[in-house]
């Protein structure tokens, strides 16, 4: 628990999300109004479901294990259908939000558009989850204390932080590709980013035995990051043009 | 309240020290301060000399004749406004959270203000939260009876007397509590440091201080002092006020400031008419603005040299004779809360009263202002506002089980507040209170994560399990 932990699981949990926010939203206002809009949702959600969870726990037996930690799960899984629902009332939000953009704008269209602030919703999100599931524990490791000195897993703060980072991206390809769902009324991929979701928050049970949460975490991460990629009009063309340009270091060609 | 916040440290520093009127004077400061940032919003539509005191003007003639075109410049500005907005609040906050969090001098118990006499330490909940109701009653009195003072001084005419008030309040600040602070901050690192060079150090801070908000000097100088008063003035409050009062002081400042705002007979609102008959502006000291006054400039000399010139230097409150007439009434009117009202008043004048004041504004050579990009038109906020949130930060921050949650959940629930108060001022095109929305959020949110998140978040963190 050093200086080292602290700045390591830091920039693990949120370096690629500041370089995200840093070139891509920092400089336009409308974004950042965005993403924080986007992380009040996402607060707002996480509020309703620890109410639900929390008078659950009142009404119940606290010395019985089993049961709070089945409430438990039962929490994590209302807060995941919650948190979902609650990008729903984003998309609507912002779908108005769009239509008044048009009517304001001189030339008939919108300053942004509705995949950019799927984009970004899906970053709020993302960065408020990370935030509060990894800020207290970011200022424990500026502390003093030995990590899993009772038996538990020494690579806690390690672990958190890769969690973090994953559901970090995880949120931002959710937010793509359920905003295209919605636009494009495919229910199906809704459903996809749900049951992921579910799925992701149901792998961390198995914690601490991490291969059975990172692993499967970082492959649907892999496979939303493609699948998002797709939405948005990538190919694999573009890949190749994108990354030749890059190699080649000469005048860029405009696909890519 | 908004706008005014700049003054009420200063003056809240001279009242703490002082006597008790002083901190109503704050807290009127705060509620002019946010008026001063509704203004700015409704300046941006139909408001000429709310933000840029000649700017608006040609651009309201510009946009007048389309009815769309307003509103998208509503919008297009209101982006970048919100934004110009949250960066300061989130510096002030920061820089509050940051002190809180490493030196523990402000978060240490070493009594009470003189405002607030009745101790929080008491053997039952119902006497705590009784003795807390009272501490907030006298303080909200207080703050009612010195904003009723500073209406009468200012129908008087006294201003020399409000000017007198504010420039005590910003030695007091500038000087004395940030000597505290230094002192406190040197404790805490353990840092060996002799008088002489803390005297050199606190001597030029605050001479540069006094001149950055008192009289010229470059834009962001003059932003970063208002930032630190009222960063200051803020770590005042949460180490005096106990903790049950300050929430409920919190609570009742919102309601006074949408009663104040919006009532027709309120204080603040009776100061904003009676600046507006006299086509007065209020005192920029104590409102943090993202440009400069154009007016300012634009009536002392060359208009075209004032611009390139004025382009990043602060208002020009001490020159009352080479001001506009918008701007005398800026630069007698000492005291914050005169000053917030004027400006207030200014801003919600030009709406009533067009002609005149748009004639003034036209009459001023205006080809500088025509062919100025609209996007340089600023944003005020009272530094009331900025005081009053960094207080809900702070306190969050100092005493929350929750820790860095909760003050997470409470910052984002002010900056919300803080867009959807932008937004109902583009919308409603008046004078809106700044603090009740997102005081209220913060609240609630304060509350809630506390109570509620933090035993979810906990148990979640123990088992490792992630939502």
């Amino acid at each position: 628990m050093t200086l080292a932990v602290f700045f390591g699981c830091t920039f693990i949990a949120f370096g690629p999300a500041l370089g995200l926010f840093l070139f891509t939203i920092a400089r336009d206002p409308l974004r950042i109004i965005i993403l924080i809009a986007g992380a009040f949702f996402w607060l707002v959600s996480l509020l309703l479901s620890s109410l639900i969870w929390f008078i659950a726990v009142k009404a119940s037996d606290p010395q019985d294990e089993p049961l709070q930690k089945g409430l438990l799960i039962f929490g994590v899984m209302f807060s995941v259908l919650l948190q979902e629902a609650f990008r729903f009332l984003y998309y609507k939000l912002l779908r108005k939000a769009i239509e008044g953009l048009v009517a304001l704008s001189e030339d008939g269209c919108s300053p942004i558009s509705i995949q950019q602030m799927a984009y970004v919703a899906g970053v709020g999100f993302g960065l408020m989850s990370g935030a509060f599931s990894m800020i207290n524990l970011l200022a424990d490791s500026l502390g003093p204390g030995t990590v899993g000195i009772h038996g538990d897993s020494q690579l806690y703060f390690l672990t958190s932080a890769f969690m973090t980072m994953v559901l970090i991206f995880l949120h931002t390809f959710w937010g793509i590709l359920f905003f295209h769902g919605c636009e494009h009324r495919r229910w199906w991929e809704i459903a996809a980013v749900v049951i992921m979701h579910l799925a992701v928050s149901g792998s961390t049970f198995c914690n601490p035995l991490y291969v059975g949460s990172l692993v499967p975490s970082y492959l649907m991460m892999a496979a939303a990051a493609v699948w998002a990629y797709i939405l948005s009009g990538g190919s694999a063309q573009n890949l190749r043009r994108f990354l030749l340009c890059l190699r080649s270091g000469a005048s860029p060609q405009l696909g890519s | 309240m908004t706008e005014l916040s700049a003054h009420l440290p200063q003056f809240q520093h001279g009242q703490l020290t002082e006597n008790f009127p002083d901190n109503h004077l704050s807290n009127t400061n705060d509620s002019c301060e946010r008026r001063r940032h509704d203004n700015s919003e409704r300046r941006r539509n139909d408001n000429p000399d709310s933000e840029t005191n000649g700017q608006p003007q040609n651009i309201q003639q510009v946009v007048e004749h389309d009815e769309d075109e307003d509103e998208e410049l509503t919008l297009k500005y209101g982006a970048k406004h919100v934004i110009m907005l949250f960066v300061p609040v989130t510096l002030c906050m920061v820089v509050v959270v940051a002190t809180i969090k490493s030196v523990s001098f402000y978060t240490r118990k070493d009594g009470q203000l003189i405002y607030t006499p009745f101790t929080e330490e008491t053997e039952t909940v119902g006497q705590r939260a009784l003795n807390s109701i009272l501490n907030a009653a006298i303080m909200i009195s207080v703050i009612i009876v010195m904003t009723i003072l500073l209406v009468v001084l200012y129908k008087y005419r006294c201003y020399k007397v409000i000017h007198g008030w504010l420039i005590i309040s910003s030695l007091l600040l500038l000087f004395f509590f940030s000597f505290i602070y230094l002192g406190e901050v040197f404790k805490t690192y353990n840092v060996a440091m002799d008088y002489i060079t803390v005297a050199l150090m606190i001597w030029n801070f605050g001479v540069v201080g006094m001149i950055c908000i008192h009289w010229k000097g470059p834009l962001r100088l003059q932003q970063a002092y208002l930032i630190m008063i009222s960063a200051l003035m803020a770590l005042v409050f949460i180490k005096y006020l106990p903790e049950w009062t300050a929430w409920l002081i919190l609570a009742v400042i919102s309601v006074y400031d949408l009663v104040a705002v919006l009532c027709p007979k309120g204080p603040l609102r009776m100061l904003v008419e009676t600046a507006q008959e006299r086509n007065e502006t209020l005192f920029p000291a104590l409102i943090y603005s993202s440009t400069m006054i154009w007016l300012v400039n634009m009536a002392e000399e060359d208009p075209e040299a004032q611009r390139k010139a004025s382009k990043n230097s602060a208002y020009d409150k001490q020159a009352p004779a080479n001001q506009a007439r918008n701007e005398d009434a800026e630069a007698d009117d000492g005291g914050f809360s005169q000053e917030w009202q004027q400006q207030r008043d200014n801003r919600i004048g030009p709406i009533e009263s067009t002609p005149e004041s748009r004639a003034a504004v036209q009459a001023l050579p205006s080809n500088s202002q025509t062919s100025e990009d609209p996007e340089e038109r600023g944003v005020k906020l009272g530094l009331g506002d900025f005081i009053f949130y960094s207080v809900l930060v702070g306190k969050a921050s100092a005493t929350a089980s929750g820790d860095w949650n909760t003050t997470l959940a409470c910052f984002v629930a002010i900056l919300i507040g803080l867009c959807l108060t932008l937004l109902l001022l583009a919308i409603f095109k008046k004078a809106l209170p700044a603090l009740p929305i997102s005081i209220t959020f913060g609240l609630v949110f304060y509350f809630a994560t506390d109570n509620l998140v933090q035993p979810f978040m906990d148990q979640l963190a123990f088992h490792q399990f992630y939502i």
